[in-house]
């Protein structure tokens, strides 16, 4: 690896790096030119609608589909069990990283018993979407109902129902980390503060729900699906193993894709189902979520509960921290992932910044008869960063101390790396410090607190938050994906290549969902190569057309595909001098590219544009000596090493009024300090954490699905559950600190989980501050009227 | 007397339309399903999101709450025709620069609204924009490089104005 | 999720609409603005046999200045009552509370009559309807009648518009001397339904209330009256303590429910804040008078 800090040709005057540049599919969106899954449509298509299990739990007794079948324009009705018999075998939601965890085997639709309410039982596939839902709600279904398990507090009791009887509880995962001496830490404590912390459950609402368009042709079992994804490849490997066809005869397009968050890198039976009756009739068969499944079906998270405890000195050092994390997920540990990776990640990253040696965590994960929970942005960082923050906030309070000023003594300083937290994880090149003092100058914290207390001595209650966080990006092969043995690349490729044109193509393994993945690829291209920005185009979200990689998640498309986009344009650059060279009768070294030509090294003198290597590398060839064979294109992957991720760090602030008669919460400001590395795009990685944090703020103040004691949902729709909207969100400060990461040579950290990740921490951190003067603590999410008035003692 | 299908004869992006459409088909659904005009998108079909926001003989409206049949003789104007009136195309421009929309999901509808907001509007507090815009969801900006691009299209436009 | 199938019919008359209405009985519903009745169907939570729409009828339209009242057409969009100079002038209640409901589209499209037709118990205009106890023009097969407000609101979307009747229009009093309004409304998030509402009416002289109207919504099955409040408040010197003295008996008035935007503990203390801030909005506003 270089040596940090080193002029690579990404800092170069004429480098396209750093610097903000229009997004093209942004072009297309404002003119309605986007193209969706659903926005296609091939010959003979035809729609799937399910029939869903009203119940949370339940036998399966009788299924009569023979009134449906015979309505008007449906193809196909198929029963969970004739689905089973076209699958190879169940699923099976664990990763040999978590050892000791259970889960029941799954198949993409209930077989004889459905586990949870919205499970499908039935799918129709008709000629359109409304006589598919006609024909579906002829369906007669029998259920026998089942005791159900509604409330992770008892799932774990020796004489709770069961979800599956034949795990014998409902205990998905235990696992504890102790680290130093809790015990004598706390014993000795100066002081120690404590809170029980409770998190709803809610879920990722991408505007755009899930969406498939499968298509096979029977003849040459060629499968072509166009839907929604985060994670082509990994679609691609799945429904392969699922389904029983060779893998590569599957083609999986993500097209424009409306959002996804998380929720469009998982196996949702829906869309393998859709994908069987396409095998089935030989015919495109496409499959819509509409909102109402959307919040019966997608992905749930952060449901848990987590009691914490922190030793502090009369100094303010933070001397110990111990957590228990009970975890309320699914009936399923969702596939190919778990779903008890967020548990996980609360007991990896609380307290991240700090320095404290002592740490003690439990985490217990319980299955429920609810939609199962995964991976939704910043996974388990939401909640983590909430009780760890919260606690340091209780502490300082203990003490007097300011929340500052408690964290500049505790948090890590920056030239102390690498080391190790106290929950075992190695990081690196963080900037805690930088980081702090960026944002106590932005925030101008000193004159909001002098503001803070004289509106306050008005009875206007106003707070303000901090919260220090570290988010986990880019997840390496030693960590879950790798070697946990899921069908998951960790790395990613990319391969970029010449046009006879002199037109560059780089088509890569990650994927876009409108955070600018390809305009980061297409900016690193540019500035590694030495091209304009618009003679490089990026082709991504087509297993057919792009180098095999693990896709968009876990904020890791610049991290990985960057590094892999940035050697791969390295080498082509590399090579295109030698040509250059060979045909200028020059040293490669006494040349450079810039702009698209080729130029002597210094003066900057063209000498032959990449057109004209183009045209002779593809056409000419004959013009160069023939020790030369010209590949023209160039591919690289990357990986990491032994590190679970590259760590990234930052610090949110938050300004709030509270109404305390009412409980209501504006949100004033919030600033956002963070250290995503090398910023390729200074645009869009504002617009990241911005985004980030408003969804932050949704699970914070509003979003919570909300189930009733027989595991109902009761407020699937955008009508009940309360997304954010644009008059009560804040404007949002965001700034960066680059301390680029050491493990690559481009140096970018992951971006787009830094917003949601500290978000609900500083909100309700902010909160606390403003209701401070009534001796008040909030500790529950989402924070709603109910939740403030009963804190303040209201009500 | 009452009917499972009506003929309906109306405007769409200043064109002539005739067409026979199904009581219960939502105006959306005939835009995309029959006319091809997917800019309009559809988010949750029960009149909260606003992605689906079309404009009808003047004024935005949600395109999920208005059937198709009910359009007969009206003027429908989608993001495919408000494009290529020009009518915002400053205000287009602007959500490319400024970056105000990601995944692009809610792009037509917040322009067809952020339309009319501009056409009755020439200046507006910060949260006023804010407010008007509350009807249409966005997942992925936290909605402040939006509000920002109004903002600046609508300084713009009263420059232009003064000048 | 799409529409269960349904016949559509677009009468040209009120009375054919009537007539229909007859012959269709419980099978048929009445589409004004369909803001609140499209999303039902497209979530096949109701399930209508025929959609009659009214939206050409040019009967049901129209803002007119008739003798003391305002008449207010039911097809009314909210936009048109938001922007009419005749509402701003003489019933500044609805005016203000029509900032409140829901957003631009649905404005442009949502009517005034629908609104106050389906009665929803957290809609701000059937409240403000009972608070400036306007009548309500009904017509049926057998004519036309007028309902006072007070007596139309029976329960959770229950009415006393008889299945066959059309809501013709909505007659508001214009606002006389003397007269001060005030309107207060929580909600999560700008143009949502209310979590708790209440429009006020008062007439005050010598710093007393001599009659004071305050209709409750969003925490009760329908917009209610606070009688017990108001009794106390009538004929009495204003000052805070008598707002904190009287918000008590404000148990006797309402039963809020629990449900998914909270506890009924909570509702009914938002609905006590309420009171104090908008009795002491209005009060301050008859000293502007």
């Amino acid at each position: 690896m270089k040596s940090k800090g080193a002029i690579t040709p990404l800092d170069r005057q004429h480098s396209y790096v750093g610097r903000n540049l229009s997004r093209d599919k942004a072009k297309r969106a404002v003119n309605g030119r986007g193209r969706y899954t659903d926005d296609i449509t091939l010959p003979r298509t035809v729609h799937a609608a399910f029939v869903r299990s009203p119940y949370a739990h339940a036998m399966i007794t009788d299924i009569d589909v023979d009134i449906a079948k015979a309505e008007e324009g449906v193809v196909l009705v198929m029963t969970g069990a004739e689905l089973k018999e076209l699958c190879t075998g169940p699923w099976v939601g664990t990763l040999s990283v978590f050892p000791t965890m259970k889960t029941a085997p799954q198949y993409p639709m209930a077989v004889d018993r459905a586990c949870w309410q919205g499970e499908p039982v039935v799918m129709v596939v008709a000629n359109s979407r409304a006589a598919a839902e006609d024909a579906a709600e002829l369906v007669s279904i029998t259920y026998k109902e089942l005791p159900v398990v509604a409330h992770k507090e008892t799932a774990l009791e020796k004489n709770s129902n069961l979800v599956h009887p034949d795990l014998k509880d409902n205990l998905a995962y235990e696992k504890v980390i102790d680290t130093g001496d809790v015990g004598e830490a706390f014993a000795g404590a100066d002081h120690v503060v404590e809170a029980t912390f409770d998190f709803g459950r809610h879920t990722a609402v991408s505007l755009e729900p899930r969406a498939i368009l499968a298509s096979f042709e029977k003849d040459t079992e060629e499968l072509t699906i166009y839907t929604s994804s985060q994670t082509p490849h990994m679609f691609q490997a799945i429904i392969a193993r699922t389904l029983g066809l060779p893998e590569h005869k599957c083609r999986v397009v993500a097209p424009f894709v409306g959002g996804s968050f998380g929720l469009k890198i998982h196996s949702f039976g829906d869309e393998f189902a859709a994908t069987a009756a396409s095998l089935k009739l030989g015919r495109p068969v496409k499959f819509i979520a509409d909102r109402l499944e959307s919040f019966l079906t997608d992905i749930h998270a952060r449901e848990n509960t987590v009691t914490g405890k922190m030793a502090v000195s009369s100094q303010g050092k933070i001397e110990a921290l111990e957590i228990d994390i009970l975890s309320g997920v699914g009936a399923y540990s969702q596939y190919p992932r778990t779903s008890v990776f967020e548990a996980n990640q609360i007991l990896n990253i609380t307290g991240g910044p700090y320095k404290h040696q002592n740490y003690k965590a439990r985490m217990r994960v319980a299955y429920m008869n609810k939609v199962p929970t995964s991976q939704y942005r910043a996974v388990g960082h939401p909640i983590g960063n909430s009780v760890g923050e919260a606690l340091v906030d209780l502490a300082a309070e203990k003490i007097g101390m300011d929340p500052v000023e408690i964290r500049r003594r505790n948090i890590m300083e920056d030239n102390s790396y690498p080391r190790t937290t106290a929950s075992g994880i190695e990081v690196a090149d963080m900037s805690h410090q930088k980081c702090l003092e960026t944002l106590v100058e932005r925030m101008k914290y000193d004159d909001l607190v002098q503001e803070r207390n004289s509106l306050r001595a008005e009875g206007i209650f106003r707070g303000i938050g901090i919260a220090a966080f570290i988010k986990g990006t880019a997840p390496g092969p030693a960590g879950y994906y790798g070697a946990g043995g899921a069908p998951i690349a960790s790395q990613d490729a990319a391969t970029v290549k010449i046009e006879p044109s002199g037109n560059i193509i780089c088509a890569v393994g990650v994927t876009d969902q409108g955070q600018g993945v390809d305009t980061v690829m297409q900016q690193i291209t540019a500035g590694a190569v030495g091209v304009l920005p618009e003679m490089v185009r990026v082709i991504e979200g087509d297993t057919d057309a792009t180098p095999y990689g693990g896709g968009t998640y876990a904020s890791r498309a610049t991290a990985i595909g960057g590094e892999a986009t940035y050697q791969a344009a390295l080498a082509l650059r590399a090579e295109l001098l030698r040509l250059a060279g060979a045909l200028l009768q020059r040293e490669p070294e006494t040349l450079d590219i810039i702009d698209g030509n080729v130029v002597d090294l210094g003066t900057e003198n063209i000498r032959m544009p990449l057109a004209e290597i183009g045209r002779i590398g593809h056409f000419q060839v004959a013009e160069l000596p023939n020790d030369i064979q010209p590949q023209l294109s160039h591919t690289k992957r990357f990986r990491l090493n032994d590190a679970l991720y590259i760590f990234t760090n930052g610090i949110h602030g938050a300004y709030v009024e509270v109404d305390c008669d009412t409980g209501f919460i504006t949100l004033l400001k919030q600033w956002v300090v963070e250290d995503c590395g090398r910023v390729i795009n200074p645009i869009l990685a504002d617009e990241q954490v911005r985004g980030g944090s408003v969804q932050g703020i949704g699970g914070a103040l509003y979003e919570h699905c909300i189930y009733d004691d027989q595991a109902q949902l009761l407020n699937g729709s955008l009508i009940d559950y309360l997304v954010p909207m644009a008059s009560e969100m804040p404007d949002i400060d965001v700034a960066h600190v680059q301390t680029h990461t050491g493990v690559s040579e481009l140096g970018s950290k992951g971006v787009g989980e830094s917003g949601t990740g500290a978000s609900p921490a500083v909100v309700m951190n902010a909160v606390n501050d403003a209701i401070s003067p009534f001796e008040a603590k909030v500790t529950v999410q989402p924070m709603t009227p109910d939740v403030l008035l009963k804190a303040l003692n209201r009500i | 007397m009452a009917y499972d299908f009506l003929d309906i004869k109306l405007i769409v992006n200043g064109e002539q339309v005739s067409a026979r459409v199904p009581a219960r088909m939502h105006l959306v659904d005939f835009l995309r399903m029959e006319l091809e005009l997917t800019g309009s998108h559809l988010g949750c079909e029960h009149g909260i999101c606003g992605a689906c926001s079309v404009r009808v003989d003047g004024v935005v409206v949600r395109g999920c709450l208005v059937l198709a049949a009910q359009c007969d003789g009206s003027d429908v104007l989608t993001i495919e025709g408000l494009s290529e009136s020009k009518e915002v195309v400053d205000l287009q421009n602007t959500f490319v620069e400024r970056n105000a929309m990601q995944c692009g999901f809610c792009t037509p509808g917040m322009l067809m609204t952020a339309a009319e907001l501009l056409a009755k509007n020439d200046k507006m507090a910060r949260n006023e924009i804010r407010e008007f815009m509350s009807g249409n969801f966005c997942r992925c900006t936290g909605y402040h490089a939006i509000i920002d691009a109004i903002e600046i299209t609508m300084e713009a436009r009263r420059e232009e104005e003064r000048s | 999720m799409k529409a269960a199938k349904f016949k559509y019919i677009r009468p040209s008359s009120l009375d054919e609409a009537i007539n229909l209405l007859s012959d269709f009985g419980e099978e048929a519903r009445i589409l004004a603005g369909g803001q609140s009745l499209l999303p039902t169907l497209n979530m096949r939570l109701s399930q209508p046999k025929v959609l009659i729409d009214i939206n050409r009828l040019d009967e049901l339209q129209g803002i007119s200045h008739e003798g003391k009242h305002i008449r207010i057409g039911a097809l009314t969009r909210h936009v048109d009552i938001a922007e009419s100079d005749l509402i701003t002038e003489n019933i500044p209640l609805i005016s203000e509370a029509i900032e409140y409901v829901a957003h631009v589209a649905v404005r442009n499209r949502g009517t005034f009559g629908g609104s106050v037709a389906l009665a929803d118990p957290a809609a701000e205009m059937p409240a403000c309807t009972l608070a400036l106890q306007g009548t309500l023009v009904v017509e049926g097969p057998n004519g036309r009648r007028q309902i006072r407000a007070d007596d139309f609101f029976h329960d959770l979307y229950e009415t006393a518009r008889a299945p066959e009747e059309i809501l013709v229009e909505v007659q508001l009093p214009i606002r006389r001397s003397g007269e001060s309004f005030a309107f207060m409304e929580l909600s999560r998030r700008k143009g949502d339904y209310a979590m708790a509402g209440l429009a006020c009416k008062a007439t005050f002289q010598d710093n007393r209330f001599l009659s004071v109207r305050l209709v409750y919504f969003g925490t009760e099955l329908k917009p209610t009256l606070g009688e017990n409040v108001m009794s106390q408040l009538e004929g009495r010197e204003w000052s805070e303590t008598l707002a904190e003295k009287v918000i008590a008996s404000l148990e006797d008035d309402l039963d809020p429910v629990d449900n998914l935007q909270g506890s009924a503990a909570m509702k009914l203390h938002l609905q006590k804040v309420l009171t104090k801030r908008t009795l002491a909005e209005v009060v301050q506003r008859l000293g502007n008078v």
